[in-house]
C-alpha cells in the first residue's frame, strides 16, 4: 500500500512539473520524405553551390545541404557547418530547436532557406530555416596545403579539409598555443597556434564551441612544442583571411 | 570567433533573466540576511574569495588584475583573491545569474549597474555599499586599511552616482569610457570637406553617401577599392540611446516605464534605413569590427568604445587585419555625432564593481577591502593606460604620474599610441556631458532591443524589403516580444496576474491532494492498527 501510495505521488508530482515547466511546444522540424539521396540531385527551387555563390549578398537564398559539424546552439539557434560534394555552407544562427539540434548528426541533409551574408570575409548564410531532408551525406577532407597563401584557397571556404606537414611556429615568448588570440584567456577559452609552410606562417584555431576543452584536439594543441610536424584536419573558416577551425591534429 | 561569442551571451541574458525572475518569485525569496558590517576586520582568519574579472581581450589588463591581487595578498596575508577572467560582460553576467540560484556567486566582480538591478530581483545578494563607505576604520580612505585608500569625495561623482539604484549604492565604478568617433580625415578632406570639432548626425550622413560615388571601374573614387562602408557603428544600441538622448526623445523613465518605442524612434530608424539602403551605413554585426574598415581605408566614420582605441588608425597597435591592407592615413578622435553640438550628450560606460553578500560578514569586509584596492592609484593608472579608459577618482586623474602620461601623447605606438590618449583625453574633457540610462529590472534587455531596431531595419533595407509604417508596427511588436518588454513592469512588480490555472493543473493538484489525505488515512490506519493489537 506504501509502495503503491509513493508511486502514485511520484507520478502525480512528475506529471505536475511537466506540466508547469513545458508551457511551450517545441517546434520539430518537418521530416521530409524525400527520396532524393543522392547528393547530386537538388529539389526543385533549390540553388546549385554554383548558383549559390553567384547569389548576390543579402539576397535570399534556398540550398539543401548536409550537416558535417555543429558549432554551437543556444536560445534555438544553430551554428553549423555543412556541405554538399560541391562545396561548403556556414550556417550562422539558424533558428532550431533543441529538439531539432539533436537531430542534426554529422550526413544530415537539410533544406535551408536563408540569407547570403560576409561577416569579416566569411560568407555565410543567416537568419535560416531549414527541415530535415532524407539523404546523408558526410565529406572526405581535402589536402589544401599546396592551396595556402593562393587566391583560388577561398574556392574551398567551409570545407572539411586537410593540411599536412606544416610545422608549430612561436606564438609568442615560444608558447606554442595562446589561449584567445593574445593569451589573455584560459583553458577552455579558444586556442590560437602558428603554423607554417613553405616559409608562411598562418594563424589556425581550436573554436572552443566546435571542440570545447575535452576534446582530444584541444588536448593535442596544448601538448604541441615549437617545431613539432603536424598534419590537421579542420574547417576552412575565415576571420580576415584563411583562419582554419581545426578538428584534429596529429603531431608526426 | 568573438563575434560568436558575443551574441550568444546576449541571447543568454534574455533566457536567465526569464529564470532568475521565475526563481525569485516561485521560491519566496529566502535569500540571505542583509550584511551586517562587523566592528572589526578579523586578520586571523584565513578568506579566499572570488573575483570575476572581465578584459578587453587584453594581456596586459589581465597581468594588472594579477599584480593587483599580488599586491593586495601582500598586505592581506589572510585574504587569497582567486581570479577567473571573462572577455564580455554577457558571460558575467550570465554565471552569475546561473550561480545566485546555487549560492555560489563570486564575492568580487566586475559589473555594469544595469546587470545588478537584475541581481537584486534576489534576496540580499548583493552587499549594500553605503555603510562600507562611510566606515571610519574599513570604509572609503579608512583608518585601518592597509593601503592609500581614496576618500568618497576623490571618486568622481558622476561615475559614483552611476553605481546609485534607487538610492543605495551597489557598486563602486572600476574605469570609465565613453564612445568616440573615430574619423579618417585624410578621406574627409579629400572629398572636399572640413571636420568640425564636434560631428553632427546630418554632417556624418553628407559625407557618407558623397563618399558612395564610384568611377568607371566601379570602384569607390575615393579609395579605389570595391569595398567601402563610409560609416560604421560598433553598439546599435548606444547609438539608438545617444540620438534618443539627444533628442529628449524618450527611452525610460527613471521608474522603468518604456518609452522607446515612439515616434521620435521611428523617425530616426527611417533616417537610418535610408543610408543602410545605399549601403553607406552599417554595423558590426551585419559587418564586422569598425577598426578591420577603417584601418584598410573601407570606412571613414567608425564609431566604438574609447576602449577600443588601441584598435584604431594606421599605426594601431593592435590590429585583426593583414600590414598589406593597412592604408596610410590621418586619425581624428571626435565626440559621437550630435544634434545639438553646443550641448553634446555622449554615453558613459565601463566596469564597475560590485560585492556579493555571504552568510559570512567578515568575508564581505574581506571583499569590500579588495574592492577598494582596485580605486587605488597604482590600479587606477596602469589600467587606464592599456586602453582608452579614464581613472574614476580625481585623485589618479590628477596624480603628476598620469598627467605627464597624457602630455606624451604620440611619441610612441605603444603605451603612448596618440589615438587612445586623444581618446580618454576626449572622455576627461566631457565628463559633465556624459550620461547612462535608467537602472531598473528589464533595463538591460531594453538596451538590447534598442540596437535589434537598428539591426533589423538595417538588415532589411538591404534585403529589400519595404521599411514602411506596416514595417514598422510588426518591427515594434516583434520585438517587444523577443525581449519580454511586455512582461518588465509586472515582474518588477511581482503582482503579475498569470490567468486561472489550466484544467491539467487543477486535475494534478487535485490528485496530489487526495494522495496526500490518503497517506494520512493509511498511517492512521496504521496506528489504530498497532494499538489494537497492543
Amino acid at each position: 500500500m506504501k509502495k503503491c501510495l509513493a508511486l502514485i505521488l511520484s507520478v502525480c508530482t512528475m506529471a505536475l512539473m511537466l506540466v508547469g515547466c513545458n508551457s511551450t511546444t517545441s517546434s520539430s522540424a518537418a521530416v521530409s520524405s524525400s527520396a532524393a539521396a543522392d547528393t547530386d540531385v537538388k529539389s526543385e527551387g533549390v540553388m546549385t553551390y554554383e548558383e549559390y555563390v553567384a547569389a548576390e549578398l543579402d539576397s535570399q537564398v534556398v540550398i539543401e545541404t548536409y550537416v558535417q559539424a555543429k558549432q554551437s546552439w543556444w536560445e534555438d539557434k544553430a551554428t553549423v557547418y555543412t556541405q554538399d560534394k560541391d562545396g561548403a555552407y556556414f550556417l550562422y544562427d539558424m533558428a532550431c530547436s533543441q529538439e531539432d539540434y539533436e537531430k542534426l548528426t554529422p550526413g544530415t541533409k537539410i533544406k535551408v532557406t536563408g540569407y547570403k551574408a560576409e561577416w569579416s570575409g566569411e560568407v555565410e548564410i543567416v537568419d535560416a530555416t531549414f527541415e530535415i531532408l532524407e539523404g546523408n551525406y558526410i565529406a572526405e577532407p581535402i589536402d589544401v596545403t599546396d592551396m595556402l597563401g593562393k587566391d583560388e584557397l577561398i574556392d574551398y571556404q567551409n570545407q572539411f579539409v586537410s593540411f599536412t606537414g606544416m610545422t608549430v611556429e612561436d606564438s609568442g615568448d615560444g608558447a606554442a598555443f595562446l589561449y584567445s588570440w593574445d593569451g589573455s584567456g584560459s583553458d577552455g577559452d579558444d586556442l590560437y597556434f602558428n603554423v607554417s609552410v613553405d616559409g608562411q606562417t598562418y594563424v589556425f584555431t581550436v573554436e572552443s564551441y566546435l571542440c570545447d576543452n575535452t576534446t582530444d584536439v584541444y588536448q593535442a594543441v596544448k601538448n604541441l612544442k615549437v617545431g613539432d610536424v603536424v598534419d590537421m584536419e579542420g574547417f576552412l573558416y575565415w576571420y580576415e583571411g584563411v583562419n582554419p577551425h581545426i578538428t584534429s591534429l596529429t603531431v608526426k | 570567433m568573438i563575434r560568436e561569442k558575443t551574441k550568444r551571451a546576449i541571447c543568454g541574458i534574455l533566457a536567465l533573466c526569464g529564470m532568475l525572475t521565475v526563481l525569485s518569485g516561485c521560491h519566496g525569496s529566502k535569500g540571505l540576511k542583509p550584511f551586517a558590517l562587523p566592528d572589526t576586520f578579523d586578520e586571523t582568519k584565513p578568506f579566499s574569495i572570488t573575483f570575476w574579472a572581465k578584459n578587453d581581450t587584453n594581456k596586459t589588463q589581465t597581468e594588472i588584475y594579477q599584480q593587483a591581487i599580488d599586491g593586495f595578498e601582500s598586505l592581506y596575508p589572510n585574504i587569497t583573491v582567486n581570479i577567473r577572467l571573462y572577455t564580455n560582460y554577457g558571460d558575467i553576467y550570465n554565471d552569475v545569474i546561473t550561480n545566485i540560484s546555487t549560492g555560489t556567486t563570486p564575492n568580487v566582480c566586475i559589473t555594469y549597474p544595469d546587470h545588478i538591478a537584475t541581481y537584486l530581483t534576489g534576496t540580499n545578494i548583493v552587499a549594500p555599499l553605503d555603510d562600507l563607505f562611510a566606515d571610519e576604520a574599513y570604509g572609503l580612505g579608512g583608518s585601518q586599511l592597509r593601503f592609500d585608500g581614496v576618500t568618497q569625495q576623490e571618486i568622481v561623482p558622476k561615475f559614483l552616482e552611476e553605481c546609485a539604484i534607487d538610492g543605495v549604492h551597489y557598486a563602486i565604478p572600476f574605469m570609465r569610457s565613453t564612445e568616440a568617433c573615430y574619423v579618417n580625415k585624410t578621406y574627409v578632406e579629400a572629398l572636399g570637406y572640413t571636420l568640425p570639432d564636434t560631428l553632427t548626425w546630418d554632417f556624418i550622413w553628407e559625407v557618407s553617401e558623397a563618399a558612395m560615388a564610384k568611377g568607371e571601374d566601379g570602384n569607390f573614387l575615393i579609395n579605389g577599392q570595391n569595398v567601402l562602408i563610409p560609416f560604421i557603428y560598433k553598439s546599435t544600441d548606444n547609438m539608438m540611446i545617444q540620438m534618443l538622448q539627444q533628442l529628449d526623445g524618450g527611452y525610460s523613465t527613471e521608474d522603468g516605464e518604456i518609452l522607446l518605442f515612439n515616434d521620435t524612434t521611428k523617425s530616426l530608424l527611417y533616417t537610418i534605413a535610408e543610408h543602410g539602403e545605399t549601403r553607406a551605413f552599417s554595423t558590426f554585426k551585419i559587418s564586422s569590427y569598425p577598426a578591420n574598415f577603417l584601418n584598410a581605408g573601407q570606412c571613414i566614420f567608425a564609431i566604438d568604445s574609447t576602449a577600443g582605441a588601441t584598435w584604431m588608425g594606421t599605426d594601431a597597435p593592435l590590429s585583426d587585419i593583414s600590414e598589406d591592407k593597412l592604408v596610410d592615413f590621418e586619425t581624428a578622435v571626435l565626440p559621437v555625432p550630435q544634434f545639438d553640438p553646443e550641448h553634446p550628450q555622449m554615453i558613459s560606460q565601463g566596469p564597475s564593481v560590485c560585492v556579493f553578500n555571504k552568510t559570512d560578514p567578515q568575508e564581505v569586509l574581506a571583499s569590500w577591502l579588495f574592492a577598494q584596492y582596485l580605486l587605488t592609484d597604482e590600479i587606477q593608472l596602469s589600467y587606464a593606460q592599456t586602453e582608452g579608459y579614464i581613472p574614476v577618482t580625481t585623485k589618479a586623474q590628477n596624480s603628476s604620474a598620469y598627467q605627464e602620461y597624457l602630455s606624451h601623447s604620440g611619441e610612441d605606438n605603444t603605451t603612448h599610441y596618440e589615438v587612445k590618449i586623444q581618446a580618454s583625453q576626449l572622455l576627461l574633457d566631457h565628463i559633465e556631458d556624459t550620461f547612462v540610462t535608467p537602472v531598473f529590472n528589464g533595463s538591460a534587455s531594453l538596451r538590447d532591443a534598442a540596437g535589434q531596431l537598428i539591426e533589423n531595419v538595417v538588415k532589411s533595407v538591404r534585403r529589400g524589403e519595404a521599411v514602411d509604417e506596416g514595417y514598422m508596427s510588426d518591427l515594434y511588436d516583434d520585438v517587444i516580444s523577443l525581449y519580454r518588454l511586455d512582461q518588465i513592469g509586472e515582474t518588477a512588480s511581482g503582482k503579475a496576474d498569470l490567468g486561472p490555472l489550466p484544467v491539467t493543473a487543477v486535475v494534478l493538484l487535485a490528485s496530489l491532494g487526495v494522495v496526500w489525505c490518503l497517506m494520512l488515512l493509511y498511517l492512521v490506519w496504521q496506528r489504530i492498527k498497532r494499538k489494537k493489537s497492543k
